[in-house]
């Protein structure tokens, strides 16, 4: 059991792909060929959605974005570890982990192009939308799966955020619930270093945010974030546990903000272009690639060919989303309660009529 | 039969469970010891442990819990212990109990009810006494209800359980056990979002809610003894307001007092003054006049009675309406 074996207090960390992509042969994966090509595929989606964000954004065609790029292995193989039954909730920087459940890629986009229906969730989804204000999210996944419990539900809830969430209260009120009520929930915190221009070590003067879950009496357990091997281990095995009603677990996973924030932020200006590039080395698909060369699962040929059809599938999904007119008045209207109450009608009303020409 | 607010919004939480096993309660000290003051009582040995949920203490993680509840498909009433030990649960009841549905377009809802009790007039340690409505009445999407008697209390109640959307349910701790009355012992909802005409009258209306209704009626006996006739209406729902109520009220008498425990500034009557001057102007026939609570801290005990709004004071009011 991973997340018995590594301790944090000890500084483990638990990784199955070293930076090379060789394999600990005694912790890898029981996973057919099919579902590594498909774990890669994922990632390069994401990658290239990611990417293709920041092109629209610099052309006007995309609001304010937070790319994720380094992340690919944290947010997929969290993601691909969860049943369709179980719940997800999600942060900002997560379209991997959006992308691998099933959502639709025109929706994140139209989301991020400023329109709301973006964040409409398929029926069928258990998927919450993305929470922008930090932190904020791991208490309704904590609700989740409190109810979840109190119903006999042998469900898992999953919640991702960054390391800056794990100075917010509601981190603390959140895991300190999951903790007493013995909810199941497994937290991943994706540990980018970065919070804004804010770096990890000033978010706590513990060795490991892992080691934070052992206060919370429930485990945690470091894993490396761009191993996507070593992540959708330990995130199966959690789930796993809180299935079968044995608590929540906690997750750090360690990776790189390779990207800038946002498209507003400028990193350059806090951190050295050095740290950037010893991370490059650890890129988590370069080293998911040799992996799968060295099985056979991966040659050129294979790379032109997904590299063509994600591209593809990237420009639908961009066109799909720039297809959608704007929100009219009555959508805006219409979902602030689910009755509308006649001021509300009243000012939809003011907002339809037609201007009046020769007002003076 | 016969119940003090208390008991009725007892009645409300037990009915209300029994009917529908989706309903929960959690909160600081609801189980065995009933809440602090005693609105729980009794539905820990009646519901068990798994629907009656005594948390930690920490009221972002109560209603940040509570939206994940409500959104799994739960309905969840949430107990924070007094008003003033709200505002660490402000974010999660701005940036998400209040507009999840609109966020995801009616995907993800918050069927959510916030029971608290508020207000000053009970002899309490600081942060206990503050009537701070109006901060929850500004954010699109919530509903903020108030009741004034007990037989309100039961139904407003029930109604906010039953509510798609999120509620917050203010209590005036002063009315807990200020009166008993005869009460239906079955379930029934009072509607949300309407006003109620607690007594007709022609030459002037008083418009009042909470803790601030049974005073708005003594003064309005004190205006009888002087020949006058006074309409007194109880908001109920704080937001959205019944705004049909308060001008239908403003169009009938032409003279307007609020009656409001909250200090002045920006509180729920300076809305009421801009609607009645936006839509009632014609038929106003002296400017419409506030009586509030005072734009400082509230006192301590000692010299609470400085700050809170009594009889005498909403007389005085009904006479300068008068005298424009």
């Amino acid at each position: 059991m991973i997340i018995e074996q590594f301790d944090p207090l000890r500084g483990e960390v638990f990784q199955v792909l070293d930076e090379r992509g060789r394999p600990r042969p005694d912790l890898e994966p029981r996973l057919a060929a099919a579902e590594l090509q498909h774990i890669y595929s994922l990632m390069i989606l994401t990658r290239t959605a990611d990417q293709k964000a920041l092109k629209l954004q610099r052309q006007g065609r995309l609001g304010t974005y937070a790319p994720g790029l380094g992340q690919e292995a944290c947010q997929v193989g969290t993601a691909f570890g969860l049943q369709r039954e179980d719940w997800a909730f999600p942060y900002f920087r997560d379209m991997g982990l959006f992308l691998t459940l099933g959502y639709p890629l025109a929706d994140y986009y139209l989301y991020w192009m400023g329109n709301e229906a973006g964040l409409r969730t398929p029926e069928g989804l258990n998927l919450f939308p993305l929470a922008i204000p930090v932190a904020s999210q791991i208490p309704h996944s904590v609700g989740a799966g409190l109810g979840a419990r109190l119903q006999k539900k042998p469900i898992a809830v999953v919640c991702t955020f960054g390391d800056g969430a794990t100075s917010e209260g509601d981190f603390h009120e959140a895991l300190n619930f999951a903790g007493v009520f013995r909810t199941p929930n497994v937290f991943v915190c994706y540990n980018n270093q970065w919070a804004i221009s804010t770096p990890r070590a000033r978010q706590t003067a513990a060795a490991t945010i892992a080691q934070k879950a052992t206060a919370y009496g429930f485990p945690g357990v470091a894993v490396d974030g761009n191993d996507v091997l070593a992540v959708l281990a330990v995130v199966r095995e959690a789930l796993d546990r809180a299935r079968r009603g044995e608590g929540p677990t906690f997750i750090e996973a360690v990776t790189y903000r390779m990207g800038h924030h946002t498209t507003s932020d400028d990193a350059g200006k806090y951190r050295t272009e050095a740290e950037v590039k010893e991370w490059e080395k650890k890129d988590p698909l370069l080293r998911f690639r040799a992996y799968l060369k060295a099985k056979g699962l991966w040659d050129q040929s294979f790379e032109n060919d997904l590299l063509d059809r994600t591209a593809k599938e990237v420009e639908e999904a961009v066109a799909k989303a720039e297809s959608v007119p704007p929100p009219s008045p009555d959508e805006i209207f219409a979902h602030t309660f689910k009755d509308m109450p006649p001021q509300l009608r009243e000012q939809l009303a003011e907002l339809k009529k037609p201007p009046q020409e020769g007002h003076s | 039969m016969i119940a003090t607010m208390a008991q009725a919004l007892n009645q409300a939480l037990a009915g209300e469970m029994a009917r529908d096993s989706r309903v929960i309660v959690l909160g600081e000290d609801v189980g065995l010891d009933g809440g602090v003051f005693r609105i729980t009582e009794g539905l820990i040995q009646k519901f068990g442990a798994d629907r009656v949920l005594d948390t930690p203490l920490a009221e972002s993680g109560i209603v940040g819990a509570a939206i994940g509840l409500a959104a799994f498909g739960l309905r969840p009433v949430a107990e924070i212990q007094f008003l003033g030990f709200i505002y660490p649960a402000f974010n999660q009841i701005i940036s998400h109990a209040a507009r999840l549905r609109n966020r995801t377009r009616g995907r993800f809802t918050v069927p959510l009810v916030i029971r608290t009790p508020y207000g000053a007039g009970v002899k309490a340690l600081e942060h206990h006494s503050e009537s701070t409505e109006a901060l929850f009445c500004q954010i699109p999407g919530l509903t903020v209800v108030v009741p004034s008697t007990p037989y309100e209390a039961k139904g407003l109640l029930i109604a906010s359980i039953r509510s798609e959307d999120p509620v917050i349910f203010l209590e005036p701790s002063r009315l807990y056990r200020a009166e008993k009355q005869d009460i239906p012992e079955e379930l029934y909802e009072l509607p949300l979002r309407r006003a109620r005409l607690v007594r007709e009258g022609r030459d002037l209306t008083l418009i009042a809610w909470g803790a601030m209704i049974p005073l708005a009626l003594k003064a309005s006996e004190l205006a009888d003894k002087a020949g006058l006739s006074v309409e007194l209406l109880d908001l109920r729902t704080l937001a959205p307001l019944d705004e049909a109520a308060v001008l239908a009220s403003a169009g009938k008498t032409g003279r307007v007092l609020i009656v409001q425990e909250a200090p002045r500034n920006c509180g729920l009557a300076a809305e009421l003054v801009a609607l009645l001057a936006e839509k009632a102007m014609l038929s106003l026939r002296a400017p419409v006049l506030r009586v509030t609570g005072q734009d400082i801290t509230v006192p301590l005990p000692k010299s609470e009675d400085f700050y809170y709004v009594n009889p005498e004071r909403v007389w005085s009011g009904i006479q300068r309406l008068m005298e424009f």
